[in-house]
């Protein structure tokens, strides 16, 4: 079943009630056309299991990365995302906006 | 985040009440602000502006730069008729996000066979719909062509601020209905918001496409301005 908005921060609170390790990316800012609006959530566990998004799918496998180092370090980050080929050595959006997410890790 | 405030934040949304969590982007500093306490605080006009709109953001303000990660109740369709329409809507809404409540007092219609995970109430709506209420989070559909099930529901609902209301029926029937609100009191004003025929026109003929009609309709008075017919800017 696809997650809802509602499910994707429930999930979070019983991932970590269950002992794990949560962090939420929220979208806080967007520029051009960007796939997902500001607010949209993904929550990753220490696993890698992810649900939610904050792209369509093209940025999710560099949050999730990056999630997993947030919930070993702690603390907050924030990722900033561009198009596919301004920076051959990372991922970006194809559909040419660019989106900034706030990576937190839920203690 | 602390899990604290992401219970609190999961309880007030369950609850049906809005909140705004303040996250300040450079310390990590954190503050869940429910919709009641939005007075209180030091960015009471902000918040109030924010809640109205439904839309996270960052802000400038005299705390810095700030993001505000609006939370409004989900979408709740509220139905009178376990109906076969209603069978294919419930499943579709879900999908969509929004939260189903179907009120139908005919036991042999409202039962939890032919509405499996369906909120259902085998109940008249005058009887129940007070109890759980309409709020400008509601839509409201009324769908089985009964005045004694549908009125009552479409009376709350256009006394209510809630932000669709819709009715099966044919011209005929509707116009029957329209005679009936006008001599219970509601202008045509009021008369006017309901949508009828429901749903948008997509040529529609079994009930899984009249529920995707409806839904259509639903999406585009939640996301659509209504005086532009421009894209609202998303919640």
């Amino acid at each position: 079943m696809l997650s809802t908005d509602d499910d994707i921060l429930n999930r979070a609170e019983s991932w970590r009630r269950d002992g794990k390790g949560v962090a939420i990316a929220t979208v806080v800012e967007t520029w051009g056309s960007a796939p997902r609006p500001v607010g949209s959530h993904l929550v990753i566990d220490e696993e890698g299991n992810f649900l939610g998004s904050v792209s369509g799918g093209c940025v999710e496998g560099a949050v999730v990365t990056e999630a997993m180092d947030v919930i070993e370090s702690g603390g907050s980050r924030m990722l900033e995302f561009g198009v596919a080929d301004e920076t051959a050595w990372r991922v970006g959006l194809s559909c040419g906006g660019r989106i900034k997410v706030l990576v937190e890790k839920v203690s | 985040m602390d899990l604290s405030l992401l219970s609190a934040m999961n309880a007030e949304r369950t609850a049906r009440r809005a909140t705004v969590l303040v996250t300040n982007p450079s310390t990590g500093a954190q503050r869940l602000v429910k919709e009641a306490d939005v007075g209180a605080d030091p960015l009471a006009d902000l918040l109030r502006d924010r809640l109205r709109t439904g839309r996270s953001g960052m802000a400038e303000t005299p705390e810095g730069e700030l993001f505000l990660t609006v939370q409004v109740p989900p979408v709740r369709i509220l139905v009178t008729g376990a109906v076969h329409i209603s069978q294919a809507l419930a499943p579709m809404a879900k999908i969509l996000g929004f939260d189903v409540i179907v009120v139908d007092p005919r036991t042999a219609f409202a039962t939890p066979e032919r509405f499996p995970d369906v909120a259902l109430h085998a109940e008249w709506p005058d009887v129940v719909i007070p109890t759980l209420g309409i709020d400008r989070y509601t839509a409201f559909v009324a769908l089985t062509h009964d005045p004694k099930i549908d009125d009552p529901g479409l009376r709350m609902a256009l006394a209510s601020d809630c932000f669709y209301v819709g009715a099966l029926g044919s011209r005929k029937t509707h116009g029957k209905r329209v005679e009936r609100l006008a001599e219970a009191g509601f202008t045509p004003e009021q008369i006017g918001r309901i949508k009828a025929p429901i749903g948008l026109n997509i040529g529609a003929i079994s009930p899984a496409e009249i529920a995707l009609s409806i839904l259509g309709e639903i999406t585009a008075a939640l996301r659509l301005d209504p005086a532009t017919g421009a894209k609202r800017t998303a919640a």
